[in-house]
């Protein structure tokens, strides 16, 4: 029956030649870019299934989500199934692993593609058992007929080639009702591993021959190498430029030379920073590129209040708690990589611009490393893998980042200026919103530019400039505007973001994006808006929402939380927040409960959320509480503090993230709609909780802190 | 230099320089990947590692000053098929997103119970204070060590 489909390599119809009625359906998710159905699974002989995707595991549990959506699919055991991490030389390309859309992207392809899997075998084995295709069902893989007996079973047919075929698009998987693993709490098929300790993360792989190596950074961002100091015995230099690495038999040695090199290189230096006070003028003054993505004009009421509004987010580090790895191995063939990068395509691509090697000669595979939360040095590391590779071919090397390079040269979350001002009648209602936003862009990810984002691309003794963080498009949920466009209803509405194209500090994504300070700054001024009004701010939210999910969510947290028992306590607050991520994702509502003392400390969170379809409830539950948990981080401790040369918070001291005494007790629910398309989970609390921090110091303290983190100093100069 | 010590209730040397981080030893010397490296400054708690019974960061710990002492890593817990309490309690509560802390946080834990069978919660997140985890996994893992006290105690969770 594959004979009857294009051939595997045809480009699909095109609709302007055989008219619109013909056209194929788009295929769902990632499928419709990667029909193949071979690339997307396996089945083999000896009875497992393994499926494929270009989807990788980020510490999000996707593989486990994307195996029971394929067991249920195929009517196969959640246990016979394994999930492949994914390598360029094989893998679907599914573009980045962010922006909470692996289940959207890769999971609906995977469901498709496991019904389109089903459907041809049934059919095959139908026309050769004679057994109406109507009456065969499928038990964990086998192929029954009506009087019970086996006809046929994937495995047997693992050889046949039944999915050598562009997948077909007419087919139905099953209805919600059907699934018996996906909507279930199926146990991650990491964790294991990671609970005994087993070799399981990238840092953990070792090859034959494998040397190691550290780099010695700059001291500071524009410095110059001057003058290199001999090797320590037992070592290797490779430069370029200044580009300087240390390469050892052992990580020890290589830790070790790498302190005694960097104390003895000798580098020119200058400062290149601006001072931090100085950050928002500096925005504002540009030159900035200026985006409109909202310009409604209002009705011409005049208002009878204007409120204005300022918000600052400092600039945030990734601060995985493994620090960033690569394994690179150079041959005559070229060159191989093993990355934790979110998007290995796109890394081949800037890693053969960097290092003019056509980027069919780079193969790299995806394995594991520590929790992400963005767009982190994953891709950089690698290339310094690749530059010290190239300098020892045939021999893999190893490089893992030391702590200074990962608090202080991946990537930041972009720091960003935001501005309300919102125009309202007597009783409240908004009249018109007015919403600016300023700073670097949210998107500094290989694959985007002309010269390659990899940091060691720019310290080459050829450099290659760095190019300025861009903003995704608003169509793809925007960056520094992501989730500027308020849910609520209003007459006049204008939405400005202006990219600022100077970038002292390299900026990209980091979790939920421009969210965090929109979200922020919008349901920091509704409640003022509320309260300005004489108005529950609870209910006033209500009066200006239309969509009844937003509405639910909201309504939902506020049983959950319920009132405080015992009433408000001295110094204790509470501030409630909503957001749809992204205006087209999960939506969420949070309640946060704080007590401020000399410091603010959050005592509990209760969040609902919908997210359509959830595939895996435990699952999806965590990734919303871990989210919400680094949300109190965040809004609590985090900002990247530098001078004029060089970022000072390189250090866990320095950059202190939220410790096990500090995190509040999480309640999570979940909407049921198991009929409504899967919307990601992970990064849909983070600008809810944060806002929803900022009204509960309101309603303790009485003041509105407006600049992140929120720590005494910021909220002493708030109270003036 | 050959130095000597007990790992995981086994004798072993290793033929290293004895000023090696026992994280590396562990890892490089002997292939045993379970201790992570995170910071090498004792500020994140990947490491953590029993010496003789207390838990300390072993990416400062050198091996000279392991000889002749006795060393548990998170592999020294337990096995897929006799896993400690805390293993098994993890996974029932499925504690953990990418698990890069977990294998220091356990260890930790560990220490916590032979100290402590009957643990608060607030003893736990004390006991926990020293380890980092970013993925925010810190309520599972705390009802996780909660439940294993228990099931160690013989009380049903
Ligand atoms: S690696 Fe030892 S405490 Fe961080
Ligand atoms: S689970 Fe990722 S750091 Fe703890």
């Amino acid at each position: 029956m594959s004979s009857a489909r294009p051939a595997p390599d045809a480009a699909p119809p095109r609709s302007a030649d055989v008219g619109p009625p013909s056209a194929p359906p788009r295929l769902p998710g990632s499928l419709e870019a990667n029909r193949r159905l071979s690339q997307w699974l396996r089945l083999l002989p000896e009875g497992r299934v393994v499926v494929t995707p270009g989807k990788v595991e980020i510490g999000q549990g996707i593989l486990t989500a994307l195996a029971q959506i394929a067991a249920d699919e195929l009517d196969v055991d959640f246990a016979r199934i394994s999930v492949e991490a994914a390598a360029t030389d094989h893998s679907p390309n599914e573009g980045v692993t962010s922006g909470s859309r692996s289940v959207q992207d890769s999971g609906l392809a995977v469901r498709h593609a496991c019904a389109a899997a089903r459907a041809i075998h049934l059919g095959v084995v139908a026309q050769r058992s004679g057994v109406p295709l109507e009456s065969l069902r499928v038990e964990d893989g086998t192929f029954i007929g009506p009087d019970g007996r086996a006809v046929g079973s994937y495995w047997r047919e693992a050889a046949s080639g039944l999915l050598e075929c562009d997948t077909p698009h007419d087919v139905a998987p099953k209805p919600a009702a059907a699934r018996r693993v996906a909507g279930t709490a199926a146990p991650r098929l990491d964790l294991p591993d990671k609970v005994f300790g087993a070799p399981r993360f990238l840092h953990d792989m070792r090859l034959p021959g494998m040397m190691f190596a550290r780099i010695i950074r700059p001291p500071s961002r524009e410095a110059r190498l001057e003058a290199l100091p001999e090797a320590p015995a037992g070592a290797r230099l490779v430069v370029d430029g200044s580009f300087l690495a240390v390469v050892c038999a052992t990580e020890a040695e290589a830790a070790g030379a790498a302190t005694r090199v960097a104390a003895r290189a000798r580098w020119a230096e200058r400062d290149t920073l601006p001072p931090a006070p100085e950050l928002a003028d500096r925005f504002r003054a540009g030159p900035v590129e200026t985006t409109p993505i909202a310009d409604r004009p209002g009705a011409g009421a005049a208002p009878a209040r204007t409120l204005r509004a300022t918000f600052f987010r400092p600039y945030m580090a990734h601060a995985s708690i493994g620090t960033c790895c690569a394994v690179a191995r150079w041959s005559e063939a070229g060159l191989e990589v093993w990355s934790h990068s979110q998007s290995i395509f796109a890394l081949r691509r800037d890693l053969g611009l960097a290092l003019r090697l056509p980027a069919e000669r780079i193969v790299v595979h995806h394995r594991e490393g520590a929790g992400c939360y963005g767009h982190n040095g994953a891709d950089d590391v690698a290339l310094d893998a690749a530059l010290v590779a190239r300098a020892t071919p045939g021999r893999p090397v190893r490089v893992q980042w030391s702590r200074e390079d990962e608090l202080g040269w991946a990537p930041f979350g972009a720091a960003n200026l935001v501005t309300v001002e919102a125009e309202v009648a007597e009783d409240g209602t908004l009249l018109s919103w007015t919403h600016d936003i300023y700073g670097n862009g949210h998107l500094s990810r290989p694959g985007f530019s002309e010269t390659p984002s990899l940091l060691a691309a720019s310290h080459l003794a050829v450099p290659f400039p760095a190019p300025v963080a861009l903003n995704p498009a608003p169509a793809g949920g925007g960056g520094a505007d992501r989730n500027a466009m308020p849910a609520y209803r209003t007459g006049g509405l204008s939405v400005r973001v202006h990219r600022w194209l100077e970038m002292p500090l390299r900026t990209s994504s980091f979790r939920a994006l421009g969210a965090m300070a929109n979200v922020l700054a919008i349901e920091s001024v509704m409640d003022e808006l509320a309260l300005a009004a004489g108005r529950d701010p609870v209910a006033y939210r209500l009066a200006h929402l239309d969509d009844p999910r937003a509405r639910a969510v909201i309504e939902a947290v506020v049983a959950m939380a319920g009132p405080p028992p015992g009433g408000r306590g001295e110094g204790v607050g509470r501030g409630l927040a909503f957001a749809r991520y992204k205006g087209s994702g999960a939506w969420c509502a949070v309640v946060a409960e704080v007590e401020a003392e000399e410091r603010v400390r959050v005592r509990r969170l209760w969040i609902a959320a919908d997210a359509g379809e959830v595939v895996n409830p435990e699952g999806a539950a965590h990734q919303i509480e871990g989210g919400a948990v680094q949300a109190v981080s965040i809004a609590l401790k985090e900002e990247v503090t530098f001078d004029g040369r060089g970022v000072t918070s390189n250090s866990w001291d320095t950059y202190p993230i939220l410790r096990f005494s500090e995190v509040p007790a999480v309640s999570v629910q979940l909407l049921p709609r198991p009929e409504a398309p899967p919307l990601g989970t992970g990064e849909c609390a983070t600008g809810p909780t944060v806002a929803a921090i900022s009204n509960a110091i309101h309603d303790a303290l009485g003041v509105r802190v407006r600049t992140l983190p929120f720590t005494p100093d910021n909220i002493a100069q708030a109270m003036g | 230099m050959t130095v000597a010590f007990e790992l995981n209730g086994a004798p072993v040397m290793l033929d290293l320089p004895p000023e090696t981080p026992l994280v590396h030893a562990l890892r490089d010397g002997l292939g045993l990947f379970g201790t992570r490296w995170g910071c090498g400054a004792e500020a994140c708690g990947a490491c953590m590692v029993l010496l003789d019974g207390q838990p300390v960061p072993s990416c400062t710990l050198v091996l000279d000053a392991v000889a002749g002492r006795r060393v548990r890593s998170v592999e020294g817990l337990g096995t897929p098929t006799a896993p400690h309490p805390l293993q098994t309690a993890f996974l029932e509560e499925q504690a953990g997103q990418c698990g890069y802390c977990l294998s220091g946080i356990l260890v930790s834990a560990a220490a916590l119970l032979e100290r402590i069978p009957d643990p608060d919660e607030t003893a736990v997140r004390t006991a926990l204070d020293g380890n980092l985890c970013r993925c925010g996994a810190h309520n599972r893992i705390i009802r996780a060590v909660l439940r294993a006290a228990a099931s160690m105690r013989g009380v049903p969770a």
